[in-house]
């Protein structure tokens, strides 16, 4: 809670000024190798936003990155860094496979919900692993995930080409899910929108949006939010209250580890309606970022997910209609996203609290100080200049 | 310009956001005295000498050392202008010796051998002049406390500091370490040393200062001769109001045994063993006081008793014994069996400093179906509770919104207190309970640990503060390494002796 400033400034406008000067060095980078920066955000913008292809893409990035940031978000409220979404995701996506593949689904509407299961299952078990050597071992889950990120993308690949292929096949992938275990996309739903048959954008965005307010419930409404969030404030005082460490570090990592697992509905059955090799694409990174952005806040890491999907989506687009526009260029412009929103947030954050301070004592200074205000200060008409 | 000063201060004023730490305060110390400042917690001791330090700016005023004007933009400033600082926690390298950490970032070149020397000879003049005696070759981990703190005070001397500014200093020693303390500060004084004491304690004031300042609210309340006022009147400046001193209360009607400890032991996680066989007895209407120098047991004696320790030996409660080794051992079940704890860390443990008062107010009984459903928790419930415990014990301001950190430190006692004693415990583990808390307040804790005492509960309090364990305690039992040295009737002893109990010195050995 931070009384400095109101909230509005704290969750709008300084993601909004970090944004801005990301964008304003992102164009002084694209002026340096000789382009014109405004058009380059003109295409940006327009080729995110501008159309319902564009936003069909946007939208279905933004729900991979709503999963992902969610799962970092979680695990942050009890102080522990899971770097491990990337795997965790992978291994829902096996899960969601396993789901799909395996019986006859008759509709979408039974499929997706077992296939919710089967892609947290998988995922929260992946997580399980690093927590389980974190509480046990002392292991460090920061070191751990990551590796199991390695481990996971590796058993990806041995599964994919030795066990899960079509026989006969050549590509590493399992073969494509019957049509009762596919989701329909946003064409299938809203077709009077205008998005085209081959939008990646599909029902998994609702269950992100749900995701999103499960999450909101979790932290700010349960006894298991209200012990993770204590554990993660002050790991002495949650053993004061008979929080177990154990405990908490174990859910709190299953459940991010499950929401990381979640992002597979939309890439695996929602996208490929198959599983392929990588299936979450830098995904499980990407929502650090939306974590860090969000500041943790399923409505803020919404905010984040969407910003973050419009970037990748505008950012291909940008590769397209410029000329010298490198996909290196476009993780440049990305990454200074990520070093404004997340790494150099205090630097904006300190002066605007600072602005906010001074305004706040300056309607004060006016007012006499009678003895109906006991707790004004009769020097604080000083300070002002 | 008075060459007769060491310092002076002039409209020295500093904000913290919202808060006026510092307003408008001028000072004047004068060379070759020793210089009280005291204040309740949060009342700008502390920012003032920081700024004197060169750790924050001031937002105006000036500064003035030995008559001119000098600027302290960081502390080299300061030890360039000759002023040594000793903080409350020692800035010591724990492994170095005694005569590395001296000449540490004061080395004259690259070579150390020179420099070391230098430091050996004036360590061995000062050890001589004032009593200062430390081993120059001891490692500083191996030195006691009050070991420590001589060496923080050679740091200063060897970079010739005039002025040498000690922060609480006498917080972690022993009386006896105390005393000493305070004929090294006035031998240094005789020298023509000038000494800036700040402390809370009055006694000290009182005994040791030729001049004391007084800082209310960010402000300089008062300045005057020790000599010519008292304890009362310092309380009274310090307050804004008259304050009790002593805690009134009948004798203790002790009845059934609620507390019986025997032969516990703590091993903490270095293999050091904390706790090397206490046994003790509380009795219900009765509290027990623990004294001793903070570090010798007390806190591990409390987080087992809490629960969030583990250890072997026998603990009771009301006659059954309790699990203290096993995975049931944890503070929910010691909750359960009727104990409340309130924390010595009030901001590491006993509350949760981003939480608001209404989440605090159910920390550690959450689990209560009072304030929750099993899964949801009962918000509405828990701020109706917090307004009725706020208005109770008095906490300011009555807002049950506020997040923990931006209450006082006293009122964030009350918090915990109320949540703690309101739950009727049989058995109230009390550590530190006036500790960064104002004189007002304590009138106010005080006075809730008898009443609770006299409702028939037995209390166990621990406090570093003498005076507070002689004031509550109906009997008192010293503890010194661990172990228990001895126990006391308030009545029949007197603060030298409880002394020699807390350096671990009994009459057997003396």
């Amino acid at each position: 809670m931070n009384d400095a400033m109101p909230k509005w400034a704290d969750i709008v406008l300084i993601p909004l000024i970090n944004l801005a000067l990301a964008l304003f060095v992102s164009g002084l980078v694209v002026a340096l190798i000789g382009k014109n920066p405004f058009e380059a955000l003109y295409i940006l913008v327009n080729g995110s936003v501008g159309s319902a292809y564009g936003w069909g893409y946007t939208l279905f990035y933004a729900t991979n990155f709503i999963f992902t940031g969610l799962s970092v978000a979680v695990a942050f409220h009890a102080r522990l860094f899971n770097i491990g979404g990337e795997g965790q995701a992978a291994l829902g996506g096996l899960g969601v496979a396993l789901v799909a593949l395996s019986i006859d689904w008759p509709h979408w509407a039974l499929a997706l919900p077992a296939a919710v299961i089967g892609g947290m299952i998988f995922g929260a078990l992946w997580a399980a692993v690093p927590a389980y050597l974190q509480v046990r071992r002392g292991s460090h889950i920061v070191i751990t995930t990551i590796m199991f990120n390695y481990i996971a993308a590796a058993l990806m690949v041995y599964l994919l080409a030795n066990v899960l292929k079509v026989p006969g096949s050549a590509s590493p992938e399992t073969a494509r899910f019957i049509e009762g275990a596919r989701l329909p996309n946003a064409a299938d739903i809203l077709p009077w929108v205008g998005f085209s048959r081959s939008t990646p954008l599909n029902v998994s965005f609702l269950v992100a949006v749900l995701a999103c307010i499960g999450v909101y419930f979790l932290i700010w409404r349960t006894r298991l939010g209200y012990e993770i969030r204590a554990f993660g404030h002050s790991e002495p005082a949650a053993l004061y209250a008979g929080i177990s460490p154990v405990r908490i570090t174990m859910l709190a990592m299953l459940i991010s580890g499950g929401l990381s697992g979640l992002m597979a509905i939309n890439a695996v059955m929602g996208e490929a309606e198959r599983l392929v090799l990588d299936p979450v694409q830098g995904a499980g990174f990407v929502g650090i970022a939306v974590a860090l952005m969000g500041r943790s806040h399923p409505l803020g890491v919404f905010i984040a997910a969407l910003l973050f999907g419009a970037l990748y989506q505008g950012g291909a687009e940008l590769t397209f209609e410029m000329n010298g526009m490198t996909r290196e260029m476009i993780l440049v412009i990305q990454a200074l996203v990520i070093l404004f929103t997340g790494a150099l947030d205090n630097m904006v954050r300190s002066p605007v609290e600072r602005m906010f301070l001074s305004r706040r004592r300056q309607p004060e200074a006016p007012l006499p100080t009678t003895p109906l205000q006991p707790g004004g200060h009769p020097d604080d008409a000083k300070i002002e200049p | 310009m008075d060459e007769t000063l060491a310092i002076e201060l002039r409209g020295i004023s500093k904000a913290f956001g919202p808060v006026q730490a510092n307003k408008d305060i001028s000072i004047q110390v004068k060379r070759g005295t020793i210089h009280g400042i005291i204040g309740e917690n949060g009342a700008g001791k502390s920012t003032l000498m920081s700024i004197l330090y060169g750790f924050y700016r001031a937002d105006s005023g000036e500064v003035f050392i030995g008559g001119k004007k000098t600027e302290i933009p960081d502390s080299q400033a300061a030890i360039d202008a000759g002023i040594g600082m000793v903080f409350q926690h020692f800035k010591l390298v724990e492994n170095f010796t005694v005569l590395e950490n001296v000449i540490l970032g004061a080395e004259d070149g690259r070579l150390l051998k020179p420099s070391l020397a230098k430091a050996r000879k004036l360590l061995k003049k000062l050890a001589d002049d004032y009593e200062m005696d430390v081993d120059p070759d001891a490692i500083i981990e191996d030195l006691g406390v009050g070991q420590q703190q001589r060496v923080e005070i050679l740091k200063a001397l060897y970079r010739e500091a005039d002025i040498l500014i000690l922060d609480e200093p006498t917080g972690v020693l022993t009386p006896a370490e105390a005393d000493h303390l305070f004929r090294i500060l006035k031998g240094l004084r005789d020298e023509g040393k000038t000494i800036i004491l700040i402390t809370h304690k009055l006694r000290e004031i009182m005994e040791i200062t030729d001049t004391v300042s007084v800082m209310r609210r960010g402000e300089m309340t008062a300045t005057v001769k020790t000599a010519e006022t008292s304890p009362e009147q310092l309380a009274e400046l310090m307050v804004g109001r008259k304050v009790l001193l002593r805690v009134d209360k009948t004798p203790a009607t002790p009845g059934a045994v609620v507390l019986e400890v025997e032969n516990l032991r703590v091993v903490d996680d270095r293999n050091v063993e904390r706790l090397r066989g206490i046994d003790l007895t509380i009795r219900a209407g009765e509290v027990l006081g623990i004294a001793g120098v903070s570090g010798n047991g007390q806190s591990e004696l409390l987080e087992i008793l809490g629960g969030y320790a583990k250890g072997t030996g026998v603990i009771r409660v009301n006659g059954q014994q309790i699990d203290i080794t096993g995975s049931a051992s944890d503070a929910r079940t010691r909750r359960a069996r009727g104990i409340a704890h309130v924390p010595e860390d009030r901001q590491r443990e006993g509350l949760i400093m981003d939480y608001r008062a209404w989440e605090n107010i159910g920390f550690g009984y959450h689990d209560d179906p009072k304030f929750n459903s099993g899964l949801l928790m009962h918000n509405s419930a828990l701020k109706t509770d917090c307004v009725d415990k706020m208005e109770r014990f008095d906490v300011r301001p009555p807002d049950p919104n506020l997040a923990a950190k931006n209450f006082s430190g006293g009122n964030q006692q009350k918090i915990v207190l109320a949540r703690e004693i309101e739950r009727n415990p049989d058995l109230l583990l009390i550590g530190q309970p006036t500790r960064g808390v104002d004189i007002g307040a304590i009138e106010f804790i005080h006075q809730q640990i008898v009443a609770l005492r006299d409702q028939g509960k037995a209390i166990l309090l621990v406090s570093v503060e003498l005076d507070e364990i002689m004031a509550l305690s109906d009997r008192i039992a010293v503890m010194f390494d661990g172990r228990i040295m001895g126990e006391r009737l308030p009545s029949e002893t007197n603060q030298g002796e409880l002394g020699l109990l807390m350096a671990g010195i009994t009459e057997d050995a003396a």
